[in-house]
């Protein structure tokens, strides 16, 4: 088999699961599109490992731990999801804005004095 | 193909090649559904088609216990899990259109990039790299299982350790009272 058909494969899936993280608005498909992100180096790493011959197996093994730490990730994400839906009745990420600058704040050098000026409010 | 050293052109297409292919386009296919479907619970089963496909494609690049490690953890538990948050987060069931944000035009110029950046550079790196996929035959659930419990046995322990921590982080994480156990 030749190795542009996995890779290629790979690629795919990895811009549209980046189109997924981009584009929705609810928090667990961005999840689900993470997990395609994570599927397509999964391809990746088992085709290298063919192409390779590793006798080691390194890319299985490696393949193996990402979706170990897929399932980790996953299941944190959620309780983080349903944390934001216990305190703001949404999973909406547009509406999370919580941690950015206000509208209309002041940008750039002018950051740094409104970052002093709540220090002192502190 | 006892063609032996020399890597087969594109022309001939071997057996492997075209049902890596049909896998590969129904991948490609579901994935796209699960990023456009204006369904939250449509997204998950799409999920399932693409995570299946993959498997197969594991299976035909000789990675079989990778396979079914996908099936068992990715179908079986996560994409569960998966539908689990959608049903507590009281995600809206029936078709809606608030799915997507307004970005979507950027996101796709640049996912569409993205995608054409990296194919034309694989394309473009590995024209003449080849897969023997008959000689690669140390690629078994034994080989497997060999390789992780002599070569990677740390990483394995560390992976049980990570696990651990992910488990009790979401149980601290989910738990409702406020104060005090």
């Amino acid at each position: 088999m030749h190795l542009v058909y996995p890779t290629v494969l790979a690629s795919l899936l990895f811009a549209i699961g980046v189109y997924g993280v981009l584009a929705r608005r609810n928090a667990v498909l961005v999840l689900m599109s993470i997990e395609i992100m994570l599927n397509a180096v999964n391809i990746n790493l088992i085709a290298f490992n063919a192409w390779l011959q590793d006798t080691l197996l390194a890319g299985q093994v490696f393949a193996l731990f990402i979706i170990a730490v897929a399932a980790a990730e996953v299941g944190v994400g959620l309780a983080i999801v349903l944390m934001i839906y216990r305190t703001h009745e949404s999973v909406d990420i547009d509406s999370l804005t919580e941690l950015g600058d206000a509208q209309g704040a002041p940008r750039g050098t002018d950051r740094a004095a409104a970052v002093a000026v709540e220090a002192q409010v502190r | 193909m006892t063609l032996a050293q020399a890597a087969p052109g594109y022309a001939d297409v071997t057996a492997q090649e075209v049902i890596f292919i049909l896998l590969g386009l129904v991948a490609v296919a579901g994935a796209v559904l699960v990023v456009t479907t204006k369904n939250v619970v449509h997204a998950a089963l799409w999920l399932v088609v693409t995570l299946a496909a993959v498997a197969g494609s594991y299976l035909m690049l000789t990675a079989e216990f990778i396979a079914w490690v996908q099936v068992l953890i990715y179908i079986g538990s996560v994409v569960v899990l998966l539908l689990f948050g959608i049903m507590l987060t009281k995600a809206p069931i029936g078709g809606t259109a608030g799915l997507d944000g307004e970005n979507r035009v950027a996101a796709a110029i640049v996912a569409t990039a993205l995608g054409g950046t990296l194919a034309t550079l694989m394309v473009d790196a590995f024209r003449k790299a080849y897969i023997d996929l008959e000689d690669f035959t140390a690629s078994g659930a034994d080989e497997t299982g060999t390789a992780i419990f002599q070569h990677y046995v740390l990483p394995f322990e560390v992976v049980s350790v990570l696990l651990l921590a992910a488990l009790i982080g979401s149980i601290v994480l989910s738990r409702n009272d406020e104060g005090g156990p």
